[in-house]
């Protein structure tokens, strides 16, 4: 529904603007989901690392905690992976794979350690040290590329390939890459921890209500919003450790169009339901794929689409606002 | 100063969602006058207050200003009939300055110049001198309450209510705020003053009216009252009982095990500084229903969140069996989260022993069941135990807050103010499941601002003041009880 008023909205937008909506929309299906190949190698490529930093962004968000940095998180794993990538050259898949992801892993969580630590010594709000440490984390990545990782002729502001034993595999005649599985996975792993075990319900009441948490549910709220920004962390290293792994195969500026801040609208489209984000982050990559499409056979600008990304969200918002409303005045 | 002034409220009558604020109270206030408004916590102080204020509209009452009867729609048009209110919290915005502040509230122009001029004006006539360019955040608490005083003033005030002014302010900061308030009134105007300081309204006030239960039970000249007179005034003295005697089945307790004992124990306030129980030594056994008396804010909370293990002692001894069962005040913050299911409100509360608990996993079939099965036994009247919280009526909210931990058979049992808020069967129903507990072999201490719920529930009844626990003797009159409760026994 959102989704079909936020194209209708956009092919209006455009028809206005001078362009042939019905051949704009076609393009960005065609760029989707035309073929096998636009469905495996452009749309669940970008659905990968959506998927995956969703589902960090849920664990925060679901705690309470506002994480905002992912797209930095991001980088963080990005630039492990890639170190610990150019130095497993010779070693078995086997080992080289989780050395690299784990590094990933561990460096997006350990982006977060100074925003806990600000949180939880001085109280400064997660939300804006999170944020700024986007743009380190980009300044960083824009140094090591030009600095310790640049590729061995120095001319070119990227790193060398990583070692092949620390690539993920990839499905024949596509760029698919095996992280698809792991997204889902950790969607379905997500997905237990916050309604099978305890330790995701108390998160869950963390988020919910801290106070009642505290008082009649005896958890340590601030130790619970800390590990689920550190887990947040993590997992949107992990999601940049993927993209080099599986994508990319060396670290360069601009390595993400963004994706730990559409991370957040996936995450919050799917209400912050873990598999809910599976489902949101195809769309969103699909949407993300078919831009690209746009632009080569309409010409039309690929951030026509982020009007149709804003438009969902802001649909999905208010049917949530109308809801809630409804059911405050049922209870009244 | 101006024309002489005089408020009265009669019949006034006001009703909150179940409960009734006021029940057709009178007040009268004579120009010139300072009269101070007394009552325990509930009894309506504020609302009447608020009334006159045009902050709260009556169900049903008349308001007078000058001998004119008005329909208060606003604290606008109260400000306008010269009415000025100094409320119980800071009300200034902190990062603008004293004179923006002033502004703020009287509607002046803000014209930095005359601005500051005219506030230094009024502050210097009442004698309440002020920088007007001073941030309102970074006055002292003093200054703060300094403030707010010349804010109500601001607007050719004439009727000046003041909600427990006092309260933060420290012995010689008070003296000399009332000091101010004399001054007003020896000008003319007239000033009402909630209190809960006895002292204070016997050392300064003309008059007294003390309510209680949204009723007035005493109005008059201060003169020939003593803080014992009040405080059974406030507490009520008529016809009811006291502590009741032992009952019969209580004969067995002195060999009951103890399962609360505290030594010497100090307890920090809730909000971090300063100490808000000093020294409490006190033991409850088993079977025992224990109530505390205090006026808020006298270490009660404090006390009973240290014996629920929620707020960790300073020093001293705590010896509490286990498990403990908590009972909140706040049901909607503390209690549950309005907008989880009541079979995750249940799941809030467990232990590792519970049977819905497996090596960290929940099994929620087991939960739900459980859930439902207390719905039925404590009369929660839910749609089921998927409902939201939050789409339950205050009493069964409650209902379940206190079937949640009660059900587990707890040994201690604490409750601050179980039933606040609570129409009269909601309150029955949980007042009979605490006596149940009890009879069942658990400690239990209660705490509430509703003294005859104390009463009516305890064996034992100790009293709070300044945070000094004092045990009241078996038999004493509401009287002595009141006395404790605004002395300490001390």
């Amino acid at each position: 529904m959102a989704v079909l008023l936020g194209l209708l909205l956009m092919a209006a937008g455009l028809q206005l603007a001078g362009y042939d909506a019905a051949a704009a929309i076609g393009a960005l299906w065609r760029g989707a989901f035309g073929s096998w190949y636009a469905l495996t190698s452009a749309t669940l490529v970008r659905a990968v690392p959506l998927i995956i930093i969703g589902l960090g962004i849920a664990l925060a968000f679901r705690a309470g905690v506002l994480n905002i940095g992912a797209e930095g998180q991001f980088y963080a794993g990005a630039i492990a992976a890639t170190w610990v990538g150019l130095h497993v050259a010779g070693r078995p898949a086997a080992v080289a794979l989780p050395a690299v992801l784990a590094a990933a892993f561990l460096a997006g969580a350990a982006w977060v350690v100074v925003p806990v630590w600000l949180q939880l010594r001085y109280g400064v709000l997660e939300v804006i040290s999170t944020l700024l440490l986007n743009f380190v984390a980009e300044s960083l990545v824009s140094l090591m590329v030009q600095g310790p990782l640049q590729e061995s002729q120095h001319i070119y502001p990227q790193s060398d390939p990583i070692a092949a034993a620390a690539r993920l595999p990839v499905l024949p005649g596509t760029r698919l890459h095996a992280g698809l599985l792991l997204a889902l996975l950790a969607a379905v792993g997500l997905w237990y921890v916050f309604g099978r075990t305890l330790w995701g319900f108390r998160l869950r009441a963390v988020g919910a209500g801290p106070r009642a948490a505290e008082i009649s549910g005896r958890v340590d709220a601030r130790r619970m919003m800390a590990l689920a920004l550190l887990g947040s962390g993590a997992v949107a290293g992990l999601a940049g450790g993927v993209e080099v792994t599986g994508v990319s195969y060396a670290l360069f500026q601009n390595l993400s169009p963004g994706y730990g801040f559409t991370g957040i609208a996936v995450a919050l489209l799917a209400r912050l339901h873990p598999l809910g984000i599976v489902a949101t982050g195809f769309l969103f990559g699909a949407l993300e794929a078919g831009a690209g499409g746009m632009q080569r056979e309409a010409g039309v600008p690929a951030v026509a689409v982020y009007v149709v990304e804003a438009i969902v969200i802001l649909v999905v918002l208010l049917a949530d606002a109308a809801t809630r409303r409804q059911a405050a005045e049922a209870a009244a | 100063m101006s024309t002489p002034s005089s408020l009265a409220l009669r019949g006034i009558r006001k009703r909150f969602g179940s409960v009734q604020a006021l029940r057709g109270a009178d007040f009268t206030l004579a120009p010139g006058e300072l009269h101070a408004l007394l009552g325990e916590n509930g009894a309506g102080k504020t609302t009447l207050m608020h009334v006159a204020y045009g902050m709260v509209r009556p169900d049903a009452g008349e308001v007078t200003v000058d001998g004119v009867s008005r329909a208060l729609a606003s604290p606008r048009v109260a400000r306008r009939l010269g009415i000025g209110m100094v409320h119980q919290h800071f009300t200034s915005v902190p990062a603008f300055t004293v004179a923006e502040n002033v502004a703020l509230a009287a509607g002046w122009p803000v014209a930095p110049g005359a601005l500051r001029e005219r506030v230094r004006t009024v502050a210097d006539r009442f004698g309440l001198p002020l920088d007007p360019d001073a941030r309102a955040g970074q006055l002292s608490v003093a200054l703060k309450q300094r403030l707010e005083i010349v804010k109500a003033l601001a607007t050719e005030t004439r009727i000046l209510l003041l909600d427990e002014p006092t309260a933060v302010l420290a012995p010689g900061e008070a003296e000399e705020l009332l000091r101010v308030v004399r001054a007003f009134t020896a000008t003319g105007g007239a000033a009402v003053l909630i209190t809960h300081k006895l002292d204070e309204a016997l050392a300064a006030a003309d008059r007294v009216t003390v309510l209680r239960q949204g009723s007035v039970v005493f109005s008059g000249p201060i003169a020939g009252q003593t803080s014992a007179s009040l405080a059974a005034a406030m507490v009520g003295d008529e016809g009811r009982d006291g502590v009741r005697p032992p009952a019969a089945h209580r004969e067995h307790a002195a060999r009951d095990a103890v399962l609360v004992r505290l030594e010497e124990l100090e307890v920090p306030r809730d909000s971090g500084y300063g100490i808000a129980v000093r020294r409490a030594t006190l033991s409850i056994r088993a079977g025992e229903i224990v109530g505390i008396a205090a006026v808020e804010g006298n270490g009660q909370r404090e006390l009973l969140r240290a014996v629920a293990g929620r707020l960790p002692p300073l020093r001293g001894r705590r010896e509490v069996a286990g498990p403990v069962a908590f009972i909140p005040e706040d049901r909607t913050t503390e209690g549950l989260i309005p907008s989880l299911t009541l079979t995750e409100n249940v799941v809030l509360g467990s232990r590792p022993d519970d049977p819905w608990i497996r090596r960290g996993r929940v099994d929620w079939k087991v939960a739900r069941a459980r859930t439902a099965s207390l719905l039925a036994e404590f009369g929660v009247l839910a749609a089921g135990p998927d409902a939201r919280a939050a789409s339950l009526s205050g009493g069964n909210q409650q209902k379940l807050v206190a079937g949640r931990e009660l059900a587990r058979r707890p040994r201690v049992v604490v409750a601050e103010n179980p039933t606040r808020g609570l129409d009269l069967r909601a309150a029955e129903a949980i007042h009979a499941r605490l006596r149940e507990a009890a009879a069942e072999g658990a400690a239990v201490l209660i705490y509430s601002s509703d003294l005859d719920e104390v009463l009516a529930l305890a064996d034992r009844v100790l009293a709070a003041a300044r945070g000094l626990v004092s045990e009241v003797p078996p038999g004493a009159t509401r009287a002595q009880i009141g006395e404790l409760m605004v002395t300490g026994g001390r």
